[in-house]
């Protein structure tokens, strides 16, 4: 479920005008665009971007990249995109690092939708001219790049049928693999880059039953391996994916592993979907709620922003 | 009483001769004269003509309606006997003294009828479930069918493929991805599976420099092509299956000027290679060699089924000229209603003059 808190009755000719009033004059009215911001969703923001557009004659965008600043920037830009195009332009700054972040298009390409994913997938190309695939392959190499542009392309069937013969035949076949340490073969990624959702979990369940751990346990996390670890990274964000955010979130208050940009990440990009499930699960796994540690862990406007974003009252 | 005798005597010079032998004979010539009279009146062809014809309707690509009807509607039963004695290539002499049905033939005349059906019902479908369908069938035949997987995937528009997917999705209750992996075995499953998961770029804009390098690479691996072939490089999956089309003409280009050989001279072992290349990047030739096999007098039943599947998918625009090089050797060789399709729209393409 959401987080966000959305007014009943929305203007956006006043949301646009009183954006303008946040970024005039000295200063910027940092509270006024969380108030405003923080509390619309998608469909809501893009229309405030058309009205303030048509008012103003500026891109909303553009005028508040150049007011803000920071981790705040960060959030606001990313929050106020559509989301596919959000998602395409987080995918972009994950290709185009010199060590590309493998997890952020894995978590893309496995936690959307493929009605989703394909809508990524166009605001990437109507964005950057080239294909998502493209930039990826470009960009990596070996059994990395495989299972990422496979993960990237596929458009998996997103019915509910499930075919018991196949996840047992399956379940055995990722369980070889992983005894025998063979985590690149064809079979593994063709396994998990083409079945759908529901198939790939029951084919999880029926590797558990077999045997006696889930088969993230079977994946070791901590290996060097960057081809093992894409592959966990999958498994985690197609087998659960509320539980691998949590864990992402978590890693990112911690600061353990790299992923700076996580925090962010997780609570822009699932504000709209689940960071309700996700918040609960945080409690449960740390006894402490997530709006509690975020403000411990963060600061200013940015803080104010996350919060907000979390569902905490004005 | 006595002078009236059975024996009649004709003065034949100096021999009295019977006339009674003559009048037999000339009652029986007369009586076979008659029969033969009344029996040209109910034919109207001369036996050999008919079982030409018929031999004519039945063979070749399609079957030509018109003659069939003239000849059914014209034999009774014994005019029919002939024919079946007289068409050995489609009965055969039962050992219990019958003509029969050869059941080669009964089995090659379901596919000649089938044609104009198919014809109609692949025009009349949306694209996307005809692009799903004809994917699962070649999915289903084998690698002998994978060329078409590649036609598919590299000929159609980034949307239409989207769609195609979609449509998979609806018929078969699998995504194509995964019914293509779990199916294709070997080094062919990453290069078919990658080109019908592709969603490529479609503007117009083209880096020469990156073209030109790419180009190279190309070049390197179809060079080394005796240590590793071309299909297990993954740069050359990389760039046929991830980049655009403006883009791959312009690798095309670059490898022509510094080889001085086109990318699919190199790859005369590598056909699904070759097509995927030709596909994307001169499609028109394709179409034309696809055309040109079917229409071979050699053509096996899969060659001539690209017939019916280039006109009822292809834009007629991309068959153009195709209708001025082989329109006589559709006449020659193609009939009745089918064949009516086919001309009809190639013209169509010649008509509305698209490139």
């Amino acid at each position: 479920m959401a987080t966000i808190d959305v007014p009943n009755q929305v203007s956006f000719l006043e949301d646009a005008e009183a954006l303008r009033k946040a970024c005039q004059g000295w200063g910027t009215d940092e509270k006024a665009i969380i108030s405003v911001l923080g509390h619309r969703n998608a469909a809501q923001r893009k229309q405030i971007r058309l009205a303030y557009e048509e008012l103003y004659q500026e891109d909303l965008i553009k005028r508040l990249e150049s007011e803000l600043s920071g981790d705040f920037e960060r959030a606001v830009y990313r929050w106020i995109l559509d989301p596919a195009d959000r998602d395409a332009v987080l995918a972009n700054v994950a290709i185009r690092k010199s060590s590309p972040d493998h997890h952020v298009i894995i978590e893309i390409s496995c936690t959307r939708s493929p009605e989703e994913l394909l809508a990524v997938r166009r605001a990437y190309q109507a964005r950057y001219k080239h294909s998502l695939e493209e930039d990826v392959a470009a960009h990596t190499k070996g059994d990395i790049r495989t299972l990422l542009v496979v993960l990237v392309s596929a458009f998996r069937y997103d019915g509910e049928e499930i075919n018991t013969r196949v996840a047992n035949s399956e379940a055995k076949t990722l369980h070889d693999a992983i005894k025998d340490k063979a985590f690149n073969h064809e079979e593994v990624i063709r396994i998990m880059s083409t079945r759908s959702k529901m198939q790939l979990m029951a084919t999880f369940n029926r590797y558990r039953d077999d045997q006696g751990t889930s088969i993230t346990k079977n994946l070791p996390g901590a290996s060097g391996d960057e081809f093992l670890l894409a592959l966990r990274t999958a498994v985690r964000c197609l087998n659960d994916p509320k539980k691998y955010f949590e864990k992402v979130l978590r890693s990112s208050i911690k600061r353990t592993g790299t992923d700076e940009d996580g925090l962010t990440r997780v609570i822009v990009t699932r504000a709209e979907k689940d960071l309700k499930e996700i918040k609960d699960l945080y409690y449960k796994r740390n006894s402490v709620p997530l709006d509690q540690a975020v403000a411990k862990d963060t600061s200013g406007d940015y803080k104010a922003f996350l919060l907000t974003l979390l569902g905490k009252e004005d | 009483m006595t002078k009236i005798t059975s024996k009649v005597y004709i003065n034949v010079g100096r021999f009295g001769v019977s006339m009674a032998p003559f009048l037999f004979i000339a009652l029986v010539i007369l009586r076979l004269f008659l029969s033969t009279l009344h029996n040209s009146k109910t034919k109207k062809m001369a036996h050999p003509a008919d079982v030409q014809l018929l031999n004519k309707a039945l063979s070749g690509i399609g079957v030509d309606e018109k003659s069939l009807i003239s000849i059914l509607t014209k034999t009774h039963h014994e005019h029919k006997r002939f024919i079946r004695k007289g068409c050995s290539q489609f009965f055969i002499e039962d050992e219990r003294q019958f003509e029969r049905w050869d059941d080669s033939a009964i089995k090659n005349l379901k596919v000649e009828f089938k044609r104009f059906k198919d014809a109609v019902m692949l025009s009349l479908m949306h694209p996307w479930e005809r692009d799903a369908r004809l994917l699962k069938k070649a999915l289903k035949k084998g690698p002998q069918l994978y060329g078409v997987i590649v036609e598919i995937a590299c000929t159609r528009s980034s949307d239409e493929l989207l769609g195609a997917r979609k449509a998979y999705h609806s018929l078969f209750e699998r995504s194509i991805e995964e019914d293509l992996a779990t199916h294709v075995k070997g080094t062919e499953r990453k290069l078919l599976v990658a080109l019908v998961s592709a969603y490529r770029y479609e503007g117009p804009k083209v880096k020469e420099d990156t073209a030109k390098s790419e180009a190279k690479e190309l070049l390197q691996a179809i060079n080394n092509r005796d240590k590793r072939k071309p299909i297990e490089d993954e740069e050359v999956i990389r760039i046929l299956t991830t980049r655009s089309k403006p883009h791959l003409r312009e690798v095309y280009q670059q490898y022509k000027k510094i080889s001085g050989k086109t990318i699919t001279e190199g790859l005369e072992a590598e056909i699904l290679l070759k097509e995927t290349i030709e596909c994307l990047c001169t499609p028109h030739t394709y179409f034309t060699k696809v055309f040109e096999t079917a229409l071979r007098e050699d053509a096996n039943e899969d060659d001539k089924k690209a017939l019916t599947r280039l006109v009822s998918t292809q834009e007629a625009g991309n068959l153009k000229g195709i209708s001025d090089k082989f329109a006589h050797k559709i006449e020659e060789r193609v009939k009745g209603a089918y064949k009516d399709v086919l001309l009809g729209v190639l013209a169509k393409g010649q008509m509305s003059g698209q490139a």
